[in-house]
């Protein structure tokens, strides 16, 4: 380089690219390694093999009856007869079109969010929509309503897939604001509102989601008057809430505790009140920290929904369980678990997939 | 000579536009207490329309928590601030009113990170002042072109070089159009190269007639542009006088320690 001369450009060493290079740097890079992976790639394949063979190959898909399961693999078409249940739970076939809709304009508010060409202001009308109008519709679309000349449908029909997904909605669309205040709240320079957080907090924090469950539908109508009955749905949905959101609170008070000071000194000095400086300068901020955070809790809230089946309620996994033991079939446990875990697992990992591609929309280069 | 004065090779002093007697800032025996601790013991200063204030002294003297006092991000325990004739008390409405009319420019320059130049620009005069963003957007441009760097208005502080964010912290705070800016060291965080950029833009401002109180250490740009220098230690008023007095005869035996100290580096 100093006498002026330009180094040749030279192509890297083979062993280190291509198929080759990377086995070797992957697999194989020291002798121990190597033997990990030869250990490992046996008991991978050779569990693989055989549950390939029974959930595909060996596996019966097409049928209407326990008859048309005549191979030794999986019996699919126990799932297929059962979808309906597994979806609606008791509620009315005649009025499954209700719920069908519901999961249309679900999908509409959903899928787009996923795609980097719908612009942010669609992405955002349809966010808004979705914590605003959607709940109150799907309400009267599932519930029904007289004025719309919908018949009522009870709650305690609700069930299946659909329970397991307005379990869900409604605890992530209320605790996320709920969170935020109580994050707020415990960081107030008022003691007393200070006092008030942290108690609740502290209380929901510190008691199993069960025994809240359990609390909910069979001491709670003890302490009420006689006459007054209170939905076990919407118990099992307020304790739901206010334990995840007791949990997101703490979740984003780390992320405002990262905040630097000179940010609230900058919103202030600025002339922005309390409530513009939160909402426009720190939480836009502390909230992108810890996308990972709430993101956690609620994957954990979506599956914590499971618990509901101990109040009676027949959520999606309750639903399996029920129509697993029907001796009109043979052993279907596997392929009614293996089926709920799928579809607990595709909605949880498209949250996790969501936020990481939100945190790299969200990124601004360099922190300071 | 030092570095500084080098850096800015002043062409003159920069004519005063100060009005005597219309005083914008009165601190009347301002006392503040960090728990036991006495941090400002006393403070008296009146600061007129359009005058160029310079405080310096040692770290530790209170200089920066006097200045923070003037827009309440400290707050005092006894005496009286009194800007733009307003006395700032408890009253949440007070301290909005005198923080919409007060810009401030800190040493970190602490721009929101999660917005970009011109947002960040924007963001006070419309949810502040409820200037139409059309409106707003066309005076951050303004300021921008008068800090120069219009063209880096769509990215993020992330992207910038520090006396590029300081420079657009400036802008920021002056889209407001205050009466008065406050300055707490705005030059100490900054690479030596970029000192000057941020300097020239504070002159060019000075000699726009904005009322200014600035801390820094920058003895060059108090020389410059400074109607006063007051120079502060252990929570008091040392002395203060025109740049011409203080630094070629200080009366006060700390004045002229601390002058040496960072004159002869």
């Amino acid at each position: 380089m100093s006498d002026g001369k330009v180094n040749p450009v030279l192509p890297p060493p083979s062993l280190s690219v291509g198929v080759i290079g990377w086995i070797k740097k992957n697999l194989f890079p020291s002798w121990f390694s190597g033997v990990l992976t030869v250990v490992l790639g046996y008991f991978i394949i050779s569990s693989l093999i055989p549950f390939i063979d029974w959930a595909i190959l060996k596996a019966d898909f097409i049928g209407e009856s326990p008859a048309d399961c005549t191979s030794e693999g999986a019996c699919w078409v126990f799932i297929g007869t059962r979808l309906d249940f597994f979806i609606y739970g008791f509620y009315p076939e005649s009025e499954h079109w209700r719920v069908n809709v519901i999961y249309l304009i679900f999908g509409l508010i959903i899928v787009p969010q996923f795609f980097s060409a719908v612009s942010a202001r669609i992405k955002m009308i349809l966010g808004v929509f979705g914590v605003t109008v959607f709940p109150a519709l799907s309400f009267v679309m599932i519930y029904g309503s007289e004025t719309f000349g919908l018949p009522i449908v009870g709650t305690s029909v609700w069930g299946g897939l659909t329970l397991t997904l307005i379990l869900a909605y409604v605890g992530i669309v209320a605790a996320i604001p709920i969170g935020i205040l109580l994050a707020l709240g415990r960081r107030s320079d008022m003691p007393l509102v200070r006092a008030l957080c942290v108690v609740f907090i502290e209380f929901w924090r510190g008691v199993p989601l069960i025994t809240i469950l359990f609390m909910a539908s069979v001491m709670l109508p003890l302490f009420l008057p006689d006459g007054v009955t209170f939905d076990r749905l919407l118990r099992a949905l307020i304790g739901i809430t206010l334990f995840q959101s007791a949990y997101m609170a703490e979740v984003i008070r780390g992320g405002l505790q990262a905040i630097p000071k000179g940010q609230y000194e900058a919103a202030e000095a600025l002339g922005l009140g309390y409530w513009q400086g939160m909402g426009l300068i720190i939480l836009p901020q502390a909230l992108k920290i810890v996308i990972p955070g709430i993101v956690n809790t609620l994957i954990s809230l979506f599956k914590d929904t499971t618990l509901v089946l101990v109040i009676g309620l027949f959520d999606l996994l309750r639903a399996v369980q029920a129509t697993i033991i029907d001796p009109a079939w043979r052993n279907v446990a596997t392929e009614g678990y293996i089926f709920a875990a799928f579809v607990f697992w595709v909605f949880c990992y498209s949250m996790s997939r969501y936020s990481q591609m939100l945190e790299r929309k969200l990124h601004t280069g360099h922190k300071r | 000579m030092n570095q500084e004065t080098e850096l800015i090779q002043p062409p003159a002093q920069v004519a005063s536009k100060a009005v005597k007697g219309e005083a914008i800032i009165k601190v009347i025996d301002m006392h503040k207490w960090y728990e036991q601790f006495h941090v400002l013991r006393g403070l008296n200063l009146e600061v007129s329309k359009g005058e160029r204030i310079v405080i310096c002294g040692p770290s530790g003297s209170g200089k920066s928590t006097f200045i923070r006092c003037i827009n309440r991000l400290e707050e005092h325990q006894r005496g009286q601030i009194i800007v733009d004739g307003i006395e700032l008390t408890d009253d949440l409405r007070n301290i909005d009113t005198i923080r919409r009319e007060v810009g401030m420019v800190f040493q970190h320059f602490n721009l929101f990170p999660h917005l970009t130049v011109l947002e960040n620009c924007c963001l006070a005069p419309i949810w502040v002042r409820k200037t139409p963003r059309k409106e707003a957007e066309q005076i951050a441009m303004k300021y921008l072109e008068r800090v120069k760097i219009p063209d880096q208005a769509k990215k993020y502080p992330g992207q910038l070089s520090g006396g590029q964010q300081q420079r657009v912290a400036i802008a920021r705070s002056l889209c407001m159009n205050p009466k008065i800016m406050l300055f707490d060291e705005p030059t100490s965080a900054l690479d030596p190269e970029m000192i000057k950029e941020v300097l020239d833009v504070m002159i060019e401002l000075a000699e726009s007639g904005m009322t200014m109180l600035c801390v820094t250490h920058e003895m060059g740009f108090a020389k410059t542009v400074a109607d006063r220098v007051i120079f502060m230690d252990q929570g008091e008023i040392v002395e203060q006088g025109i740049p011409k007095e203080f630094f070629g005869n200080p009366r006060e035996a700390r004045t002229r320690q601390f002058l040496q100290q960072i004159l002869n580096h």
